[in-house]
């Protein structure tokens, strides 16, 4: 299992393009944005207090997403896991590997936004660390999980992680990531508030500022992580 | 002891029925041969015995254990060569091999087998920068990695050039004689009469016929013919009065004599009566391409 880890990371290193966006492009628009200053001060403390979470759940989606099941599928596709499933190693552990990689690489970008938006834009870190780490733990583990579905699912690699970025673009859309939710139509939050992502960002926001979690937020990532998991599970083929 | 029994073997995918009814035995020691043309049934056979895939019906055991059942147990005594398996694109040949060590309880040492599939100068190369040959040998060295006693190596010199076919060939008969038994799935005549103690010929999901090559070609050979070029005038009734010769005819300079039983020596003897040396005599046998056009009536497509 070790020799797994040591050898998976090694290769998520060769090809560092997945590690590159999903830390650089949320810190390039945390660092960016967090620049802005809004001509009203009421929208400067939204934006300043909404970005930091944003921009987290921004990497943790990308990762979860588009990263996490264009690996799997690819290695599936291509006989990977195959392969390693004539061994007296199940391909499983590849699947554990992979998700514990992703949730190193979400926690180091989780660390980067925090340090580098306390530097540069004086953004507190978050003031309920163990909330807050207890949402970033259980949020990412959701959002992998819906991941590890599309792996499951979807049957070519491209295809995958294709439709994991085409799902992110409304996911991030009704979870207000582009605009405050609070100036959106009933029903969008409505929607918003089943999928996992909208709680995920509002349950890092909760926590960053000092309040505890919404208890509905982490029931709907819970339980999300639970329905995504178990049916990736019941459907993922080593081939 | 037999290592491998397969006993009516049936395994169907949704629209087709890929294996209908297969059975056969490999002895420990043996390279035996599953040969047929593409789409026979012959890869989802091993996969079968690989424990890769649930027969539907049939039973088979490797070792005496079942490979559905008793996966782990088989896993660490049975190599396999995929066709068509392949790893991740930036691995390097000697972590492959390390990796793949670590998952057997009693590995084999990898630095040597890397020199017998000769890929010691490849050490470093990744996967994806391999040629088609060498990413043959390192799947080969994989299915020898974990110290098998059984090997099941599919189609393994299909893509390759003779010379590497050759290399690939040596290198089998080098794993037999270190007491692994191999099964070879292949197309290719000329690899099976070369390398396998016995084959089973495979066609629509059924067995045809399981012998030794020379076994299968006999059933086939009712009549051989021999050829050569007489040293001086010949009468062609010379040899035509011999019981064993069904027919002569003349090519060029060439005698061509068709017959049976001890031609040759018959030949041989009525030339050495009439005072006439053959030169370039050869006996033109049937091969095992013949035998499975005829228990089969069809021909193996490459």
């Amino acid at each position: 299992m070790t020799k797994i880890l040591a050898m998976e990371t090694k290769l998520y290193l060769r090809e560092p393009a997945g590690l590159l966006i999903s830390l650089l492009l949320p810190l390039g628009l945390l660092l960016g944005i967090g620049g802005i200053s809004a001509p009203d001060p009421g929208d400067q403390q939204t934006l300043e207090t909404h970005l930091p979470g944003m921009m987290t759940t921004l990497a943790v989606m990308t990762l979860g997403f588009t990263i996490l099941p264009g690996t799997l599928a690819a290695y599936r596709e291509s006989g990977v896991l195959r392969r390693m499933s004539t061994t007296p190693v199940s391909p499983g552990k590849v699947l554990v590997v992979q998700l514990l990689i992703n949730l190193v690489v979400a926690v180091l970008a989780g660390v980067v936004l925090i340090v580098a938006g306390n530097l540069v834009h004086g953004i507190a870190v978050p003031r309920q660390p163990g909330w807050f780490v207890l949402a970033f733990v259980l949020g990412s583990a959701s959002l992998f999980a819906i991941g590890l579905l599309l792996a499951a699912l979807v049957p070519n690699a491209k295809l995958a992680s294709g439709i994991g970025s085409v799902l992110m673009f409304p996911l991030m859309f009704v979870s207000g990531m582009w605009m405050a939710r609070e100036t959106m139509p009933e029903f969008l939050r409505r929607i918003g508030d089943f999928l996992p992502v909208a709680p995920f960002g509002q349950a890092l926001r909760d926590t960053w500022w000092g309040a505890a979690p919404n208890p509905r937020d982490l029931i709907v990532i819970t339980l999300t992580l639970v329905v995504a998991g178990a049916v990736a599970v019941r459907f993922f083929r080593w081939e | 002891m037999d290592v491998i029994e397969v006993s009516h073997l049936r395994k169907r995918y949704r629209d087709k029925l890929a294996v209908a009814d297969v059975s056969f035995t490999v002895g420990e020691g043996e390279i035996f041969g599953v040969l047929g043309p593409n789409g026979a049934g012959k890869t989802t056979t091993v996969e079968c015995v690989a424990g890769l895939r649930t027969p539907d019906a049939g039973t088979v055991s490797v070792l005496g254990l079942d490979p559905r059942r008793d996966r782990h147990g088989i896993k660490e005594h049975l190599g396999v060569q995929l066709q068509s398996a392949v790893l991740p694109e930036r691995i390097r040949v000697w972590e492959a091999l390390d990796l793949y060590a670590s998952f057997y309880d009693r590995p084999a040492d990898w630095e040597e087998l890397l020199e017998r599939v000769g890929l010691a100068d490849r050490r470093d190369a990744a996967f994806g920068k391999l040629s088609g040959g060498q990413r043959q040998r390192l799947s080969i060295a994989l299915a020898l990695v974990g110290n098998p006693r059984v090997a099941i190596l599919d189609e393994l010199t299909t893509g390759l050039d003779p010379q590497a076919r050759r290399d690939t060939w040596e290198l089998i008969e080098q794993i037999r004689a270190a007491g692994v038994t191999i099964v070879l799935v292949t197309h290719f005549m000329e690899e099976a009469e070369r390398l396998c103690d016995r084959l089973a010929l495979i066609d629509d999901g059924r067995v045809v016929a399981v012998d030794s090559p020379a076994g299968l070609i006999s059933r086939v050979e009712h009549e051989q013919s021999v050829r050569f070029r007489p040293s001086g005038p010949l009468d062609d009734v010379a040899l035509d009065v011999l019981p064993e010769v069904t027919g002569v005819t003349r090519a060029g300079g060439d005698v061509l004599v068709t017959g049976t039983g001890n031609l040759v020596l018959a030949i041989s003897q009525a030339l050495a009566a009439h005072q006439v040396v053959p030169t370039g005599m050869r006996v033109e046998r049937a091969t095992l391409d013949d035998a499975f056009l005829a228990l089969t009536g069809k021909k193996i497509e490459i």
